[in-house]
């Protein structure tokens, strides 16, 4: 055990992955030589070599279709694409390709692929290194979509993913990498050393897909949130002395449906937390689930604390980001409404 | 008046143009192809694979030929092809013709929703397969058949993919024609364009990697080459010297788009290649033994390790686009018969007859032969079902393989189906 920061960690999975499989392979924009522009892939060319980890073109459409070639092929290629927001010219690859190769093959060919890319705010980003379009791939059957909120899941979740047979999208809440933001980004930054889930085994280890996790036991509300906003929930309840139910739940599809309908049945009330725009974001299906399995359980309407329905602005970013003051307006506005 | 600072007037400027290219002909035209210019059969030397690419840059705006007019084999690219080699060459693209041909009526008599034929473009699968190995993968578009014909892939499977019968090996999942076998170096086909092609320069890489000894095959259309997908495959495989042939088949029709929209002002299909130091190569994509010796060559480039080669075959889509398609409304209507590079299987077929290896009476019994054969595997798929009677897939298999294993959230839907 030692304490690992998510970057660290992810790294960590990395090379757990590739000490164990000759099949995996990893490459990307600046991933080989110099490790990443986060240092994710740090010092990977240099233990498994160029042929296992290397530079790629900058083509996101290139990375993400010769991967699915050489998934196709049998290997087990774990790519990055070096921000969330630049996935776009790789989308039809990912959604025509990636996602259907198993179905419209009947299983004749597979895509065993993981795709890792940083994802949403709170960086100073601007707009093109800010987004969190995590239900552009939940909408799209035949993908796996995982958000990891500390380094012990981010390890075990992505070691799950490169072992899984299918394509996933692993989405790494940048504004995580180096500290728990809880969105209280006028306080000094904590760092992971100080947190308990940086306590990160040094080898193998899983941490299965489809299973949420409940972070804060509560039984006022329940809140749903992935990735940073898990640590914007605890703050909030603390914030507000609200007794909140936090579930995190770390992978988006397939959904731990059970978890969020034990947690909504038991508490009665609902808020959806995430950074992603509102209007058909994830937090839409969450509702829409909620209504459906818990509606006589419900004392209030289900509500959602989401980023605005804009571009992500720069010098606006707290005004954007759905930090724990408006989660903790909703918390009080959800327990007050009848 | 106006001046610049050096007090002389502006040069005159003329207004600007919008340039939109067009094809040589419309309806009602005469067919005209001036433009493509046909050196002499056997004119185009024959370099060593290991040539320096920028010292052939030439082949990529030339036409490598094999078969002259009278039918004899000529010059340094006669392939080492025996007359048995040839006759079966000869019975793939027959096969082919008449499966497309069966298949055609078949979607005309409502037995299926689509259908999409080779007619004219059948020696560039099928010559090109059987210069490939057993292993090597092909990532082809919805017109290289072909590559399964003439792989001994079984019609009857065929033909159920067609009909999305119970016996469709793609569960009803598809579209017609969208085949798949990885036992066939054949990769599922999408549908999408230009996806494939890049797809191809990966698998190729990951041979590499795994110091395997087997090469990829990548197959686009004149059209598709605009795709941003085809340029990055071209950078990736430029890199990282993948093991793959880039295939371009030039049949000089996108739908209704004449190849000058895609092409633009690089000349020749082939010539993209250049600039990726990727060397480039015409041929004549009627020539069957012109395609085998070319396809030879660029796979022999994979095979030792010297990296990628671009192949542009010319041709010409004799045919409609698909059954959704009628070529009349942008095309002249027998535009087909000046198409100056003639008809492969006829050219074939008069070279065998030429070297005595073939005769009238025998090609008349082949195609009978054929025809029974491509009827009786007919009858035997529809036996199966067809699109709208007969077997056809579970609604069950809408559920499976979307994922290895069946997630709750399917599981659930599939239960308010009731399978």
């Amino acid at each position: 055990m030692s304490r690992m920061t998510m970057i660290e960690a992810i790294r960590s999975a990395m090379d757990v992955a590739m000490g164990r499989d000759d099949d995996v392979v990893v490459f990307g924009e600046d991933v080989g030589f110099f490790g990443g522009v986060f240092r994710c892939t740090h010092g990977l060319q240099q233990k498994y070599g160029v042929s296992r980890c290397f530079d790629a073109p900058i083509s996101e459409a290139g990375i993400v279709g010769t991967a699915i070639g050489m998934a196709s092929y049998g290997l087990k290629p774990c790519i990055e694409i070096q921000f969330a927001d630049y996935m776009y010219p790789a989308y039809d690859q990912i959604v025509s390709e990636a996602a259907r190769l198993r179905y419209r093959s009947a299983g004749d060919f597979t895509c065993p692929l993981v795709i890792r890319m940083p994802t949403g705010g709170g960086i100073f980003g601007g707009q093109t290194h800010s987004q969190s379009p995590e239900a552009l791939f939940t909408h799209v059957s035949g993908l796996k979509t995982i958000v990891p909120s500390n380094p012990y899941d981010a390890k075990g979740l992505l070691i799950a993913a490169i072992e899984d047979p299918d394509p996933v999208i692993f989405l790494e809440p940048k504004r995580l990498y180096n500290g728990p933001f809880d969105g209280h980004h006028e306080r000094p930054v904590t760092a992971w050393s100080k947190h308990e889930l940086a306590e990160v085994p040094e080898g193998h280890y899983t941490v299965p897909l489809g299973k949420a996790v409940t972070r804060r036991e509560g039984s006022a509300v329940t809140i749903l949130a992935y990735g940073t906003m898990v640590h914007v929930a605890l703050a909030a309840a603390e914030d507000t002395g609200i007794d909140a139910e936090v579930i995190d739940l770390r992978t988006l599809v397939p959904l731990d449906l059970e978890a969020i309908v034990a947690s909504v049945q038991k508490t009665g009330r609902c808020i959806v937390l995430h950074e992603a725009t509102l209007t058909s974001g994830f937090g839409g299906e969450l509702t829409a689930l909620v209504q459906e399995h818990c509606f006589y359980h419900l004392e209030a309407p289900v509500m959602r604390v989401t980023g605005w329905d804009t571009p992500y602005p720069h010098a606006q970013e707290w005004d954007y980001f759905p930090g724990p003051a408006r989660l903790g307006q909703a918390l009080r506005d959800i327990m007050e409404a009848r | 008046m106006s001046s610049d600072k050096s007090g002389q007037a502006p040069a005159a400027t003329q207004p600007l143009q919008f340039h939109v290219p067009k094809p040589a002909s419309r309806p009602g035209e005469k067919p005209d192809f001036s433009h493509v210019v046909i050196p002499k059969a056997g004119s185009v030397a024959r370099p060593p694979v290991d040539v320096d690419p920028k010292d052939i840059r030439d082949l990529a705006y030339s036409i490598i030929r094999v078969l002259d007019r009278e039918g004899e084999a000529v010059g340094p690219w006669v392939p080492d092809l025996s007359h048995d080699d040839l006759i079966r060459g000869l019975r793939h693209m027959m096969t082919l013709r008449t499966f497309d041909g069966r298949m055609q009526m078949a979607q005309r008599q409502g037995k299926t929703s689509f259908y999409m034929q080779h007619t004219g473009e059948e020696a560039v699968s099928c010559a090109f397969r059987i210069a490939l190995q057993p292993g090597d993968m092909n990532f082809p578009t919805y017109r290289q058949a072909g590559l399964l014909i003439a792989h001994d892939y079984p019609l009857v499977d065929m033909m159920c993919q067609i009909y999305s019968n119970e016996r469709d090996p793609m569960k009803g999942r598809q579209l017609p024609v969208m085949y798949s076998s990885k036992e066939h170096g054949f990769f599922s086909i999408s549908g999408n364009l230009a996806t494939q092609y890049v797809q191809a320069v990966g698998w190729a890489m990951a041979s590499a990697i795994k110091n395997d000894t087997r090469i990829a095959a990548a197959w686009i259309g004149d059209g598709s080459t605009a795709e941003s997908d085809f340029h990055a495959a071209l950078v990736f495989a430029s890199t990282y010297k993948a093991p793959v042939v880039l295939n371009v088949v030039n049949n000089q029709w996108a739908i209704s788009t004449f190849q000058g929209i895609a092409r633009g002002g690089s000349g020749t299909f082939a010539a993209r290649g250049l600039g990726f130091g990727i060397p480039a190569l015409r041929v004549d994509g009627n020539d069957y033994l012109a395609v085998y010796a070319v396809a030879q060559w660029a796979i022999e480039r994979a095979r030792r390790n010297l990296g990628p080669t671009l192949v542009e075959y010319v041709t010409y889509r004799a045919g409609a686009h698909s059954t959704s398609d009628d070529p009349s409304a942008y095309r002249p209507k027998h535009e087909s018969d000046d198409w100056p590079l003639g008809d492969p299987l006829i050219r074939l077929k008069q070279h065998l007859i030429a070297v005595g290896a073939w005769s009238e009476e025998r090609h008349k019994q082949a195609e009978a032969e054929i025809l029974a054969t491509v009827i009786a595997a007919q009858k035997e798929a529809e036996s199966f079902g067809t699109l709208h009677s007969g077997g056809k897939p579970s609604a069950r298999d809408i559920f499976e393989d979307v994922y290895a294993e069946l997630p709750p959230h399917l599981r659930r839907q599939r239960q308010q189906i009731g399978v």
